[in-house]
């Protein structure tokens, strides 16, 4: 059996917002992350990956919930451990812009982080920065200058390296490619992905780029207002989605092998609900084209209903 | 056969497509010593011909204003009635008064008061706004909101009507009381400026970037909080320095300013007035020398904000 390195049960991340209410950003969610794997997070925007994935980190407090860790409580880690936990597990962020310090040079940025958890030398740590940076295909002069000399790419580079100085196994990825050129998003996906090969990291991929997931991803869950609707591996979810929120945004892909005439795109009618106050049952009820009476008044629970695939929705049964 | 002669002709190798001059890697090479940010402003900060020649300025006005006086072994209150009304010369360079005192002592003289109390005043508002504006954005929330609304008050009240009303209630005019009037609102812009840059690089990627990597808060303060607001704050006060000067030249000309004796730029100005018609000489040195030293330290400021934004950097 596969070794968890994630256990997420149940977690609840709720931002409060004006008059009382509050936004639930992830509404019970409940998923496993497996060493080694790459499982991705997919979704409209506002779905709540990036909550997700950065609930996880401990940026933002969980509401309710628990996130084990190597199956311990991460909330309940000893000093040492959870000093330990902010070495082993970084992020990438999506916005190679902002995520670096425009007044640091590029050194000091791969440095900052491995100045706090590894005893080294100056030279120690310049050899290291010029290792990084030749792992990440740039060269060593690239440490002496300042972000805003490099293009999107380069600087996602510099996201990827300041990541990996840290000797990581476990790495967000909050929408990495989102923010770069089709070429250059190839060539970044498939760094991390030989990244991921030689240092053995597990990746939490949070995207709305579905092929690039496909591409990528051993596991796929798609996320709803909050709430996961599908949960499997990638190739059984794109072969074979259950859950008719899966359906819709799938057969949104655009397919080049298809020539004129439309396929069967399933076209979803509304807007998504806003997650201040989402509706009751099935969130997706409001919208699925499928919805009866008891997806308005029941929430479905997420089931296996065929092996290592599990969907939310109650008449995925009588769909499939 | 069409086909073979055409294959001739062009008659490409692989050798044809290798990729030349690029270095393993892809990345272009750019050869460059490392230097750290501050060294970097530096440099740029010297490129910058006209504010380093603002710069040279102020410190020959600062020096004069400190060493003038002394060489000269005139004092800036010796009234010597036989020299009244002189135009510049050898022996009085700018001149002399209605009641004969040099006053190339006396405008040196008036420019300590001067640059004093621009770099005084811009001080003080810098520490106040820095504090102020740092504990409503540390604070947040309610505490935010009260200190940011009572910002909002202060600063709609007409700086110069606090200015001198504060002249005219405090009913003294010594130069601590001038700064205090002039500094009792002037912090609000900084506290604003200091307030929303803090804020904004608190919730920056590279702060969340260095939290998730165990990065101390003490050191994210240091390392990015303060570098980001340092060098906005180093302009601000620069582009303040001149707003000072001009400020207490304003009060003294209207009389709540320095009191005699004692001089300073705008004070002496004022005291020309009368004579502005026949002895213009009296007006235009102290006015010069206001006006140098705002541009000064306006050219400054000027190439400080262009040195110490990393964006600007050619």
């Amino acid at each position: 059996m596969r070794e968890a390195l994630f256990e997420v049960k149940n977690l609840k991340r709720y931002f409060p917002a004006k008059n009382g209410k509050s936004v639930k950003a992830v509404d019970d969610v409940t998923f496993d992350i497996f060493k080694g794997e790459t499982f991705s997070l997919v979704g409209e925007s506002g779905c709540g990956k990036t909550t997700c994935g950065r609930t996880l980190l401990g940026v933002y407090p969980k509401t309710d919930g628990s996130i084990l860790y190597e199956g311990r409580e991460l909330g309940k880690l000893p000093k040492a451990e959870a000093k330990r936990f902010k070495r082993r597990n970084q992020m990438i962020f999506q916005d190679p812009y902002s995520c670096l310090d425009p007044r640091m040079t590029i050194g000091a940025i791969i440095q900052e982080g491995m100045n706090v958890h590894f005893k080294r030398s100056s030279e120690e740590r310049n050899q290291q920065v010029t290792q990084l940076l030749y792992k990440v295909g740039l060269t060593a002069d690239f440490a002496s200058r300042f972000p805003h000399e490099l293009s999107g790419g380069q600087r996602q580079r510099i996201g990827i390296a300041r990541a990996l100085a840290m000797e990581p196994d476990f790495i967000v990825c909050d929408e990495p490619i989102a923010a770069l050129d089709v070429s250059i998003q190839a060539q970044v996906v498939n760094l991390m992905i030989d990244l991921q090969q030689e240092m053995g990291l597990t990746y939490l991929f949070i995207s709305h780029d579905l092929s690039m997931v496909r591409h990528i991803s051993d596991r796929v869950g798609v996320m709803y207002l909050g709430a996961l609707a599908e949960l499997a591996d990638a190739s059984l979810i794109y072969e074979k989605p259950l859950h008719p929120y899966t359906k819709a945004l799938f057969s949104a892909i655009p397919d080049a092998s298809r020539r004129g005439g439309s396929k069967n795109r399933m076209r979803l009618q509304g807007e998504i609900p806003s997650p201040m106050d989402p509706p009751p049952g099935c969130k997706f009820s409001p919208r699925c084209p499928y919805a009866q009476e008891i997806c308005r008044q029941q929430t479905p629970a997420l089931r296996e209903l065929e092996p290592r695939h599990f969907a939310a929705c109650h008449l995925a049964e009588q769909l499939a | 056969m069409e086909e073979q002669n055409r294959a001739q002709e062009i008659a490409l190798s692989p050798q044809d497509f290798a990729i030349c001059g690029e270095e393993a890697g892809g990345a272009d090479l750019l050869a460059r010593k490392p230097v750290t940010y501050w060294q970097d402003a530096w440099r740029r900060f010297f490129a910058n011909k006209l504010a380093v020649c603002a710069l040279v300025l102020l410190c020959v006005i600062a020096l004069a204003t400190i060493f003038a006086p002394l060489l000269s072994g005139q004092s800036p209150t010796a009234r010597n009635l036989l020299e009244r009304k002189q135009w510049p010369s050898a022996r009085h360079l700018f001149g002399t008064d209605e009641l004969g005192r040099d006053l190339f002592v006396r405008v040196w003289t008036g420019g300590r008061v001067s640059i004093a109390i621009g770099i005084g005043g811009a001080a003080i508002v810098a520490v106040v706004g820095c504090l102020y504006g740092g504990l409503a954005a540390y604070f947040g929330g309610k505490v935010d909101m009260l200190m940011m609304r009572i910002v909002e008050v202060l600063s709609s009240v007409p700086h110069l009507l606090v200015v001198i009303m504060m002249s005219v209630v405090l009913e003294s005019s010594s130069i601590p009381t001038l700064l205090f009037a002039m500094t009792v609102t002037g912090w609000c812009p900084i506290a604003r400026l200091v307030r929303s840059q803090m804020l904004q690089i608190s919730r920056s990627e590279y702060v969340t970037a260095a939290k998730i990597m165990g990065v101390s808060p003490l050191k994210i303060v240091m390392r990015h909080m303060i570098p980001n607001t340092i060098s906005v704050i180093i302009v601000a006060i620069t582009f303040r320095i001149p707003g000072f000067i001009f400020g207490e030249a304003f009060l003294s000309y209207v009389g709540l300013g320095v009191q005699p004796p004692n001089t300073s730029w705008g004070a002496l100005a004022s005291a020309a007035q009368n004579s502005l018609l026949y002895q213009p000489y009296m007006m235009f040195f102290p006015a010069l020398l206001i006006a140098l030293t705002m541009l000064s330290f306006t050219l400054m400021g000027d190439g400080l904000r262009d040195a110490l934004d990393p964006k600007l950097r050619r």
